[in-house]
């Protein structure tokens, strides 16, 4: 049920890439009343994906702001920072702050993010773990050339962090539980491509390698690793276990929480006035048969603001779009659209200069997900099309996707 | 001050695309629209400074193709996030088969 009363203030919890990205389509929108966005790091929001990319080989990591104090004062947004919202009152619409001030709303987004998983064995907190640029600084300071680092998690952060220390000089080696690098994320022939490009640079990737403790010797650490007759002893050791959703806020209110805090297509909780956007929220995915899922990306976050910002406003916009993400290691750039999970078929497309694309074909011939990866950034425009087909619901002929010569902007246009 | 200088020449650019021109070292986009007029933008997304001539031309948007920030090449105005910064765009004109734009 949407909420029909008229809306004065809006309250946003968590000061990352969607709370700002809400901030601004709400005055884009004409929304003129108040806006106050809490968040608990003392920063204005900035970008993440930098911090494990480009950011990270820099002397100093610099902060690439998504809205700087100024843009927000501009935007007659209250950025209240270094404050983290404790507790909800829903009956008096009321958000209780860490230095006890009370916050009234009449419409709330909660949108609170992941954070870092820490390693569950013994000695787990001696591996530094990256979601925030202060953790980006703090490991900053520990690469450079010469030192040895184990990256533990052959994920798109653990891979894209073994890049830039490898890229600073460091001696890397990287540990994955599972049998093969980026299970979650990627087709197994696109992790190849990717893990082949570290062993090239040295960075081994050793797969099914089950690490059992990390125990500290003076400055240096040793990991103890299943099989292994002796630990792996390194300057540094950096856990990419994935991430966990901030839904401690939304549970102690009451709202609903599967996997992140659940919402409807309309990213509406149960309560009709909190809505939940980005990595924080579980949502059915049309696109997918209605099916929950939770993204970790950027561009989610994007798109999901627009929706979350005008369903606040009295819309009744679904949330759509193409899951997207993308990933930069070395001179590789990787993209992906869609979710390939119920795929039937895999077609390649061979770029010729490294490059290659993977679509992936549900049973009924439907496009469900296309994965590049390559020198550069050749692949860009073919997965853009992609998603348009997959957004579509096209099913492309099988043979025309295979073939290079073809232009994908030809099945866009029949 | 205008300062016409020679881009590429007018049949360099298929219609409904872009091409990346580099001159003195700065770069910048040629544009060649359906209805074949000819627009010049900076050739670097003002996002993270990606190349955008390596992007998807729809009507007259261009869209970055790193993270598919959007541009109008027209007028140059940013189509929401993440570009905050407009493109700078140059007149062009097209005289004896050549593009030309005014770098000002
Ligand atoms: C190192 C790194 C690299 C990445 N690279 C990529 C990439 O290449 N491609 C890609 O697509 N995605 C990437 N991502 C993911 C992307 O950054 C996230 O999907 C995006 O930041 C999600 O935005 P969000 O606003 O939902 O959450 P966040 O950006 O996490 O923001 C949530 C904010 O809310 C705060 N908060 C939580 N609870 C409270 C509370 N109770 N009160 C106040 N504040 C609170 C949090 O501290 C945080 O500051 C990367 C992420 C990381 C960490
Ligand atoms: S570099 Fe163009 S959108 Fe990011």
């Amino acid at each position: 049920m949407a909420a029909t009363d008229s809306v004065e203030r809006i309250v946003l919890v968590g000061a990352g890439e969607c709370a700002a990205r809400v901030a601004r389509v709400l005055r884009e929108q004409g929304f003129t009343g108040e806006i106050a966005m809490i968040g608990d790091e003392p920063h204005a929001p900035y970008e993440r994906p930098p911090l494990s990319k480009a950011a990270l080989v820099d002397d100093e990591i610099s902060q690439v702001e998504v809205l700087s104090a100024t843009r927000l004062a501009e935007l007659g947004v209250e950025l209240i920072a270094g404050t983290a919202v404790e507790s909800l009152d829903r009956d008096r619409r009321l958000a209780v702050l860490s230095d006890r001030e009370e916050v009234t709303y009449d419409r709330l987004l909660l949108a609170t993010g992941a954070r870092a998983r820490t390693l569950p064995i013994a000695g787990g907190e001696f591996a530094l773990t990256l979601r925030t640029i202060d953790d980006a600084r703090a490991l900053r300071s520990r690469l450079g050339p010469g030192r040895s680092v184990v990256v533990i998690g052959a994920g798109l952060i653990g891979l894209e962090v073994a890049a830039s220390a490898s890229q600073l000089g460091c001696d890397v080696a990287v540990l994955e539980a599972a049998p093969r690098a980026l299970g979650r994320a990627l087709p197994a022939e696109m992790a190849d491509v990717l893990v082949k490009r570290h062993a090239d640079e040295g960075v081994e990737v050793l797969c099914g390698v089950v690490p059992t403790d990390i125990t500290r010797l003076g400055g240096r650490f040793a990991v103890g690793v299943g099989g292994f007759d002796k630990p792996i002893t390194a300057d540094v050791v950096i856990a990419g276990v994935g991430a966990t959703p901030n839904v401690e806020l939304a549970q102690a209110s009451g709202l609903t929480c599967e996997n992140g805090i659940a919402v409807d297509d309309r990213l509406r909780t149960d309560d009709p006035v909190i809505f939940a956007a980005g990595d924080c929220c579980s949502f059915p995915h049309p696109l997918y048969g209605g099916r929950r899922i939770r993204l970790e990306s950027w561009r989610n976050a994007h798109d999901q603001a627009e929706v979350a910002a005008a369903n606040m406003l009295g819309g009744d916009e679904q949330h759509s779009a193409v899951p997207w993400f993308w990933s930069d290691q070395y001179d590789f750039g990787l993209q992906h659209a869609g979710l390939a999970d119920e795929a039937a078929l895999s077609v390649v497309r061979d770029g010729g200069d490294g490059s290659q694309i993977r679509f992936a074909l549900a049973p009924d011939g439907r496009l469900v997900a296309a994965s590049g990866v390559g020198p550069g950034i050749s692949t860009a425009k073919d997965i853009r099309l992609a998603e348009m087909l997959i957004a579509a619901g096209s099913r492309p002929d099988a043979e025309t996707l295979a073939d290079p010569s073809v232009s994908l902007k030809r099945l866009i246009k029949l | 001050m205008s300062n016409w200088t020679k881009a590429c020449n007018a049949d360099d650019v298929d219609s409904e695309d872009v091409i990346p021109v580099a001159i003195d070292g700065h770069d910048y986009a040629v544009y060649r629209s359906p209805a074949d007029d000819y627009f010049a933008t900076d050739g670097l997304c003002t996002h993270e400074a990606f190349l955008l001539t390596d992007g998807l031309i729809m009507d007259n948007i261009i869209e970055c193709p790193k993270h598919n920030g959007r541009f109008d090449y027209t007028t140059g105005e940013g189509q929401g996030a993440p570009i905050c910064e407009n493109l700078r765009t140059y007149p062009v004109k097209v005289e004896g088969g050549s593009v030309y734009i005014d770098l000002g």
